[in-house]
């Protein structure tokens, strides 16, 4: 039977019920793992297979004993390699942290590994989650497995592609600007930013802590419900995350959509945007209303200030985040220096990557005596107001349905070169962020040229249910 | 010259007594092998997330409202950016822009005369970790023991003219929070820390003059030495037609004398913003209350007690509450046998000067009030004589022990009984001919030196008023 194109749920149901065993998947999925990453380059450490194997049989007897029930049991999934795992190297694709072996495992990939699903492997990504194409990686560029002369989008681009390219059934990705949901769009699998503070951010390496969220990339959004329903809940190492009673995200997988009312925000398709995107979007809000939901245009606003709003608070808070790779403690430290102050300089410069120097230059600057008002204050003056022409969107709408990029998967080395266009492309995806908004994004169709178009849903605050519904019912009505 | 007077400002910080860190579960106790007390959090470990100590909050609101400062009731912390080995994040958590209390002032007295020091501020933060330079190794090491040990820091309004005004200001703050039981206030191992910023300007003018800032002061004694340096050196800077720079100095108290650490224009954009990963902090009314209720007699109130309720001299009321722990073993003991006015002169006299002989502080007494209150007991029922009781204080301040154990496992009663007595004066007597001819002669003073000579032949333990009783109807 071939295991690697199932879903992670349609797996954890043949490894329960005794069809498939867990070291049969392991092995499975480290064959394709094996066969593709000299070409894809999703993963930047394949755990050691004796080791998977054994966790693989730790896991079977688990679920033999009744243990281990839940459905996500003996499933193989991949983690970015900005989320701690114990023992595992944790680098962000960062020269700084190439060696750097955490030395505890993040709540979120703690509550799959209590469930029984098992870490293969840690995904490649734009470094410290900085970028849009994954190109940024220390350890080499992720090919998009649709067409690998392009890129698979970012920063979770390595967790897409994996799951694209049939190297795991699911992965974790985090989202700080769409980080999650636009490399899903790119490569054609289903990824979900939940409500800010649904997944607890204890061992996910910061970026921008105020918007970073973990969140599922999978192949279909029951396997996403699922994933999210396992890595949710209140974390008491972490002061943001929610202590939510309606996390039971699978109860939302329905196909009645005929209460819903969607809202398209007009502003979103008039310039800028492809038009086979435009095209395939348009073409699933037909789809929303030939299920009985109603849909309406509408003008959202300030949406051109979302953007730089979102570059400077990100680059502000990363600024500060990235401090602490300073070669004292852990990670990279150059080899000669005269004294403290050299040191910092020369392994920061060296450690770092230019788009990484490059944000903590402007988040040091956005902060600066002198700038701070005229920069981040204002930034997060348009943050709040960015929040609340949604929380106006949300009263007359359940789900707002957009584009999760203006365009395809770009070609590899046509972005890094104009940045700012490349940041000017996160429109869809940073208000949600800003907004501490759940948002999913997944297939709509193809584009002339036969790549993947994402369509992207969001809700209001807590209605992260809404937006698996709805996703939901898209789905079962396109396949 | 002129006329010229001292305005001063303080920062102080203040270690508080939590049993863990502000921000993770790791203990706050001292003396743990280096980087043992620590965890991910506390070392800066990359993912890891602050969690704020309930305690903190509790702590910093108690000194607050003691210190009659209004509570915000909604106030967050920032990140305070710089880089350092001892600050594992490279941030330091604290508050700038929304601090937990504002606007107070403590009264103090100084000559007699009271006055207001208005207090700016108090904000709670994170401590760093430590330091050690190996020279032999040509090295630093890091210990991150102390990172994240709690702090609040106390901001004055320049409202100080001089440094007696200074040191009751910071006794003062000390004997509340001891008090509040928030921190023990330890000037010598830093669980307190002052900063002294000092201008001065011509008498009767209003401007401020340009100001420095002291660090390291480790002692009462080495803040009136820099202040009276800091003040010279300043004054002679402006004598001599020059202008004061701002800038952070480094008292050195072997050398009497400071240095510049950095000046102004070396400062340092801290760019502080609100720490993301901590969410705003709201204290209700009830919370506020709740403290309020809570908060212990503190010494003003508890002196004016002592002098009317058990009748002991305000002096000594006075330096019996500057220490919680000594008026709650002086309540304690006095209820236990009834002679508040022994007991206060137990602590005031002996208590003390064992403290003094050890360069110890109230808050080191461990012995508990029971045996204090036996031993005043033993004395009035004249069971030992007072040099007895001397020796057996001394037993029971170091070790604790039971006086009454102590006396009879000793043997340390002292003797009564006349006729046994008399048998020790009559050889006293027989061997001492020439005092005894000089007292028959008139000397009055020699009997003292045979009632000495009979309690050393009765190992201090004879009854001192009945050998003298028994000396003048032999002699």
């Amino acid at each position: 039977m071939l295991l690697t194109n199932k879903t992670a749920l349609e797996l954890g149901k043949l490894i329960r019920a005794g069809e498939v065993s867990c070291v049969e998947a392991v092995s499975e999925f480290l064959d394709v793992i094996k066969e593709k990453e000299p070409e894809i380059n999703a993963f930047i450490t394949v755990c050691e297979e004796q080791e998977l194997k054994k966790k693989a049989l730790e896991v079977q007897k688990g679920i033999k004993t009744g243990e281990l029930t839940s459905p996500l049991a003996g499933v193989p999934v991949a983690i970015k390699d900005n989320i701690c795992t114990k023992d595992v190297r944790t680098t962000c694709a960062s020269k700084i942290l190439a060696d750097f072996v955490p030395a505890y495992t993040a709540t979120a990939v703690r509550r799959l590994e209590e469930a029984g699903a098992i870490v293969i492997g840690k995904t490649n990504m734009d470094e410290f989650a900085m970028g849009s194409t994954t190109e940024t990686s220390f350890f080499g560029a992720v090919k998009n497995p649709h067409d690998i002369t392009r890129v698979p989008g970012g920063s979770s681009g390595g967790s897409a592609a994996a799951v694209a390219a049939c190297e795991v059934p699911a992965a974790l990705g985090s989202d700080t600007g769409g980080s999650i949901r636009q490399p899903a769009a790119y490569c054609g699998v289903t990824g979900m930013k939940p409500t800010y503070g649904t997944v607890s951010r204890y061992g996910l390496i910061a970026y921008g802590s105020s918007l970073d969220q973990i969140g599922p990339i999978a192949r279909d959004v029951a396997d996403c419900a699922a994933i999210l329903e396992t890595i949710s809940g209140k974390d008491k190492k972490d002061s943001t995350s929610l202590n939510r009673t309606d996390s039971d995200f699978t109860s939302a997988l329905k196909t009645d959509v005929s209460d819903l009312k969607i809202g398209i925000p007009s502003e979103y398709f008039e310039e800028g945007i492809e038009a086979d995107i435009k095209g395939n979007v348009l073409a699933a809000a037909e789809s929303f209303r030939a299920m009985g939901a109603r849909t309406e245009f509408f003008e959202l606003g300030l949406t051109k200030y979302a953007v730089p709003a979102y570059y400077i608070i990100a680059s502000a808070e990363a600024s500060s985040n990235l401090s602490r790779f300073d070669g004292v403690k852990y990670g990279y430290r150059t080899k000669d220096y005269k004294d403290l102050h050299q040191m910092y300089k020369k392994t920061r410069s060296e450690g770092f990557g230019a788009e990484v120097k490059r944000r903590i230059m402007l988040g040091t600057f956005v902060l600066s005596s002198g700038y701070y008002d005229a920069y981040y204050m204002k930034a997060l003056r348009t943050k709040a107001l960015i929040k609340q022409s949604f929380d106006k969107a949300f009263e007359k709408y359940d789900i707002i349905l957009g584009p999760a990029a203006p365009g395809p998967a770009p070609k590899l080395g046509s972005s890094l070169s104009d940045p700012l266009k490349m940041y000017l492309a996160d429109i869809y995806t940073v208000s949600a962020n800003l907004a501490g908004l759940p948002a999913v994004s997944l297939p709509c169709g193809k584009d002339s040229e036969g790549l993947p178009v994402g369509m992207m849903l969001t809700g209001n605050r807590f209605n992260d249910k809404a937006v698996i519904r709805a996703a939901y019912a898209y789905e079962q009505a396109r396949d | 010259m002129k006329n010229y007077e001292t305005v001063i400002g303080l920062e102080v910080h203040v270690e508080l007594a939590t049993k863990t860190k502000i921000f993770c579960g790791c203990s706050t106790s001292f003396g743990g092998d280096p980087n043992t007390h620590t965890c991910p959090v506390c070392t800066g470990m990359p993912g890891s997330l602050p969690v704020l100590n309930k305690k903190v909050v509790d702590h910093a609101i108690a000194v607050g409202l003691a210190a009659n400062c209004e509570i915000n009731r909604s106030c967050r912390f920032d990140r305070k950016n710089y880089f350092y080995p001892d600050n594992p994040q490279d941030y330091q958590i604290s508050q700038l822009y929304e601090p937990i209390c504002q606007n107070g002032h403590v009264d103090i007295d100084v000559d007699g005369k009271r006055k207001s020091i208005r207090i700016h501020e108090i904000h709670m933060e994170e401590d760093a970790g430590k330091l050690i330079h190996d020279e032999a190794e040509n090295m630093s090491l890091v210990d991150y023991n102390r990172a994240g040990v709690p702090l609040i820091e106390i901001v004055s309004e320049p409202d100080m003219r001089s440094a007696e005004e200074v040191i009751a200001y910071l006794q003062k703050l000390r004997t509340i929070i001891r008090y509040l039981g928030a921190s023990d206030c330890k000037l010598q191992e830093g669980s307190m820390r002052a900063d002294v910023n000092l201008s001065v300007r011509e008498a009767g003018t209003e401007k401020l003059g340009t100001r420095t800032e002291m660090k390291n002061l480790n002692s009462f004694k080495a803040i009136a030495r820099a202040i009276s340096n800091e003040r010279q050196r300043q004054i002679d800077i402006i004598e001599a037609g020059g202008r004061v720079i701002q800038e952070t100095r480094r008292w050195d108290d072997t050398k009497e004398e400071s240095f510049s650490m950095r000046s102004k224009e070396d400062a340092q954009d801290y760019r502080y913003f609100p720490d993301p990963d901590l969410p705003g902090i709201f204290i209700s009314r009830e919370w506020i209350d709740e403290i309020k209720a809570s908060e212990p007699e503190f010494k003003d109130e508890k002196k004016r007690r002592y002098v009317s309720q058990y009748g002991i001299p305000e002096e000594d009321a006075d330096i019996i509450t500057d220490s919680k722990h000594m008026a709650d073993i002086f309540e304690e003991t006095a209820r236990l046998c009834g002679q508040p006015k022994k007991a206060a002169n137990w602590l005031m006299v002996d208590t003390i000067r064992i403290l003094k002989e050890l360069s110890k502080e109230p808050e080191d007494i461990t012995f508990a009030p029971e045996n204090l209150a036996k031993l005043i007991k033993l004395t009035e029922a004249g069971t030992i004589n007072s040099s007895v009781a001397k020796e057996v204080f001394e037993k029971v301040f170091a070790d604790n022990i039971d006086p009454e154990k102590y006396v009879k496992e000793n043997g340390l009663a002292q003797e009564n009984d006349e006729s046994a007595l008399r048998e020790a004066v009559q050889k006293v007597i027989d061997d001492n001919p020439k005092s005894v001819a000089d007292y028959r002669g008139g000397k009055e003073k020699a009997i003292g030196f045979l009632v000495g000579q009979t309690m050393k032949a009765m190992q201090g333990k004879a009854n001192p008023g009945i050998v003298t009783g028994l000396l003048k109807e032999l002699l």
